[in-house]
């Protein structure tokens, strides 16, 4: 692929958390656009903290992070909010505001788009609201509409909030561990979702996973990280099973030397 | 190391003896400290006559449209106690905002440390202490007992306000936050929505425990049912004290009981 | 895309109806409580500087006031730890009979949880005027206030934490013959000891803090001298009296806090 089509561009990043933990390590990583990318490790190896980096939930203390060709580290105020609009994410645990419904919900993720009293006051705009409805008739919800979220089952709970990420009209859809609380069937749904935004939306998908089974399935590129480094990136074409074998085992030995970032 | 195993055993087998003497010192101090008045020779007299007037309670005094009438007054401890708790809710958010520990912060910090101090300073101060000062600006009557329990519930509902602050789940703030919202959109979105059923919760909870104090409060003159209660008391009035026993009591349990449902389906 | 696809929304979360109800019955109980409270806020902040002044004099504590402060203040705590015991003692028995799952008999339990509900719904300082008329002034009258009081809290305490105990030592004592006594002391007790020895400080810190103002009404300890200060204007004083009650609840929390941790 040409370089033209990279979308978001890690140069030498690190990130050491204020206590001393050291979170992420030299990552030299470059996105394409559409690309559908699973990022697979031990809990604790940094993945949370890579796609944080990405809407700057989390800082860098080294390097730099550029999207679309600009560097986004000193973003602050409206720059910054404007490019967390343009970036998605769902969580692990769904995140959503339980006692609303699941309208409210779907809206919310518009805030970006909005001043701040006319998102308390729920003036949100006739559009937006048709725009909420076709959000959730994508992920299959839309019969739950009125629901108050607490009402609704795990898997439900995640396409609700990939319908609120939807809202931003995103370019980057960033799932942290989107299936970890959830059981297969629904895990299925999901990750079909997400695939959807991924082909029919041209969304680009960063995703972690536990599973490399599944991250074989849906992804179009795997990287892996293990103690904060990169250790392994390959189109999926490339990748074996038996490769995963150094991102989860405690050897620091690499198979294969598949770093080519 | 036998030794030392030997140590903790005997250690752990014989301290249950300090332990003892030290509370059985605690309860001689105690015993030999208080001066039992003994009874007095009319206390079974007494005893009967109250008795009695539990029993025979002065059914007129319920109600006689002069307003000073059980009915009225129980209403009042009533007005007393919900408008002093809806004060205090709103004076306890900004106590709690400053007593709130953050998240990853360390056990001292000189902002939530400070206010839980505050806090505990307020819960301290005796409410009767509190009615009597209030008294002496607004004059005797309810409003001094709605100042009172308005400034006294700070101290609970302040703490627990801040304890539910500390322990919500800042999934949906963080939600918000990266899909671009400001500090304030979070607040508003996400906060206030995941917050407020349990400030309620807690809330009704502090008006019941108001609806007990409002209405002894009237004993110092800050109005409400404790007043007449007090002089029926003082001029051994028993029928009229059974009455006003009778109405605490069955305004105490409805209230327990309404708030108990609402209070269950909230959360 | 056309509306028909939309669900239904109820017509009571379409117009709000409970959020808007809800409102409005608040605002009235709120302007009901209002008037008949004949709240005043123009008087209270006019008549604000009276109530600085009397803190102003509240903020010059009289300090040679403490050493008399000692002695009732220490009364105060030995009232508080003799009418905790009397109530725990007299509650034990009560909470046992009213627990479900060793009283399967629910008209006695009916009969003993309703008494204890109307013990706790009266405040501690109408007991106290109630036993300062039957006993006469003095500690006495607080002590037996203080039992009463905490006889109606920790009944209710103790047997919520029976019925919270593991049934399977129970049953296995019954199948070996045990009779009703003998299965509360073997199976009962070993599991609620540390939850009642802890319910006992913390009803014990409680009766602490109630204790202060008993005196108030005659029932002695330190609550006579707030009495007497107040009464006599003496906001010196008082304020020495307030600031010995702080430390005294802030140390007995501290060190029953401590003790029920290890108790944990």
């Amino acid at each position: 692929m040409s370089d033209e089509s990279v979308l978001i561009e890690f140069d030498n990043v690190q990130k050491v958390y204020p206590n001393g933990t050291v979170g992420l390590k030299d990552i030299n990583l470059k996105i394409h656009e559409g690309e559908f990318v699973a990022v697979v490790g031990l809990s604790g190896a940094g993945k949370s903290t890579l796609l944080r980096t990405i809407n700057r939930m989390h800082d860098i203390t080294g390097g730099d992070l550029k999207i679309d060709g600009a560097s986004i580290t000193g973003y602050k105020g409206k720059e910054l909010r404007n490019l967390r609009r343009s970036v998605g994410m769902i969580f692990q645990d769904f995140n959503l505001v339980n006692r609303s419904s699941v309208r409210r919900n779907v809206l919310s993720g518009r805030v970006g788009y909005y001043s701040t009293w006319k998102s308390s006051l729920g003036l949100f705009s006739a559009e937006d609201k048709q725009r909420a409805v076709d959000a959730l008739k994508r992920v299959n919800m839309l019969e739950k509409l009125y629901t108050r979220v607490d009402e609704l089952s795990g898997g439900q709970q995640q396409r609700v909030a990939i319908a609120r990420a939807l809202m931003q009209e995103p370019k980057i859809m960033l799932a942290d561990e989107p299936i970890a609380s959830l059981d297969p069937l629904t895990t299925t749904a999901v990750m079909d979702d997400l695939l959807g935004l991924n082909q029919e939306l041209g969304i680009t998908v960063l995703a972690n996973l536990h599973s490399v089974s599944l991250a074989m399935k849906y992804a179009d590129r795997i990287i892996g990280l293990r103690g904060g480094q990169l250790v392994y990136d390959k189109p999926i074409a490339e990748v074996s099973a038996d490769d995963f074998d150094g991102i989860y085992s405690e050897q620091a030995e690499i198979k294969g030397g598949a770093v080519n970032g | 190391m036998t030794e030392n195993v030997k140590k903790q055993n005997f250690w752990a087998r014989y301290s249950w003896i300090m332990w003892a003497v030290i509370v059985l010192a605690f309860y001689v101090w105690s015993i030999n400290g208080l001066q039992f008045s003994g009874l007095q020779e009319s206390a079974a007299e007494v005893s009967k006559s109250i008795m009695h007037g539990l029993f025979h309670p002065e059914w007129s005094y319920f109600y006689d449209g002069s307003g000073e009438d059980l009915f009225s007054l129980i209403f009042q401890t009533l007005a007393i106690a919900f408008l002093g708790t809806f004060v205090s809710a709103i004076l306890s958010i900004p106590f709690a905002f400053w007593a709130a520990r953050a998240p990853r912060e360390n056990k001292f910090h000189l902002r939530s440390t400070s206010g839980k101090f505050i806090l505990v300073f307020i819960r301290t101060f005796p409410e009767l202490v509190l009615a009597i000062m209030f008294i002496k600006a607004v004059g005797p009557g309810s409003f001094a007992g709605v100042l009172a329990v308005s400034i006294h519930s700070i101290g609970m509902l302040g703490k627990l306000f801040s304890e539910a602050l500390e322990n919500m789940d800042r999934g949906s703030e963080e939600a918000i936050q990266s899909a671009g919202g400001s500090k304030a959109d979070m607040w508003v979105l996400a906060t206030m929505p995941t917050i407020m059923p349990e400030f309620l919760s807690y809330t009704l909870y502090r008006f019941e425990i108001a609806v007990r104090s409002a209405s002894i409060l009237g004993m110092v003159g800050a109005g409400g049912i404790g007043t007449p209660l007090l002089f029926a008391i003082q001029t051994r009035n028993w029928s009229r004290v059974g009455i006003i026993l009778l109405g605490i009591i069955v305004m105490v349990t409805a209230i327990d009981f309404i708030s108990g449902t609402i209070r269950k389906k909230l959360v | 895309m056309d509306k028909q696809q939309l669900p239904q929304r109820p017509f009571a979360q379409k117009y709000h109806v409970k959020g808007i109800g809800g409102a409005l019955v608040f605002l009235a109980l709120l302007w009901g409580s209002s008037v008949m409270t004949g709240v005043n806020w123009g008087e209270f902040f006019t008549n604000l500087d009276q109530f600085f002044d009397l803190l102003s004099r509240m903020a010059h504590p009289a300090w040679e006031y403490t050493n008399i402060v000692i002695q009732p203040i220490l009364e105060t705590i030995q009232m508080a730890l003799i009418g905790t015991t009397i109530g725990t003692v007299i509650a034990i028995p009560f909470s046992i009979l009213a627990a479900r799952n060793l009283i399967k008999n629910s008209v006695v339990r009916g009969v003993i949880r309703f008494i204890l509900n109307l013990v706790r719904t009266l405040p501690d300082l109408l007991l106290a005027a109630l036993f300062v008329a039957v006993v006469g002034i003095g500690a006495t009258a607080g002590v037996w206030t203080l039992a009463v009081f905490s006889f109606g809290m920790i009944s209710k305490l103790f047997y919520e934490t029976i019925e919270t105990i593991d049934e399977r030592p129970l049953e296995a004592l019954r199948a070996a013959g045990a009779n009703n006594t003998q299965v509360v002391i073997f199976a009962v007790v070993p599991q609620v000891l540390n939850s009642f020895v802890s319910y006992f400080l913390y009803t014990f810190e409680i009766n602490v803090r109630a204790s202060t103002v008993l005196g108030y009404l005659g029932a002695g300890g330190i609550g006579v001298y707030l009495q007497r200060s107040l009464s006599s204007f003496r906001y010196d004083q008082t304020a020495v009296i307030v600031l010995a009650i702080l430390v005294v609840v802030i140390v007995i929390d501290a060190v029953s806090n401590n003790l029920r941790e290890r108790l944990q």
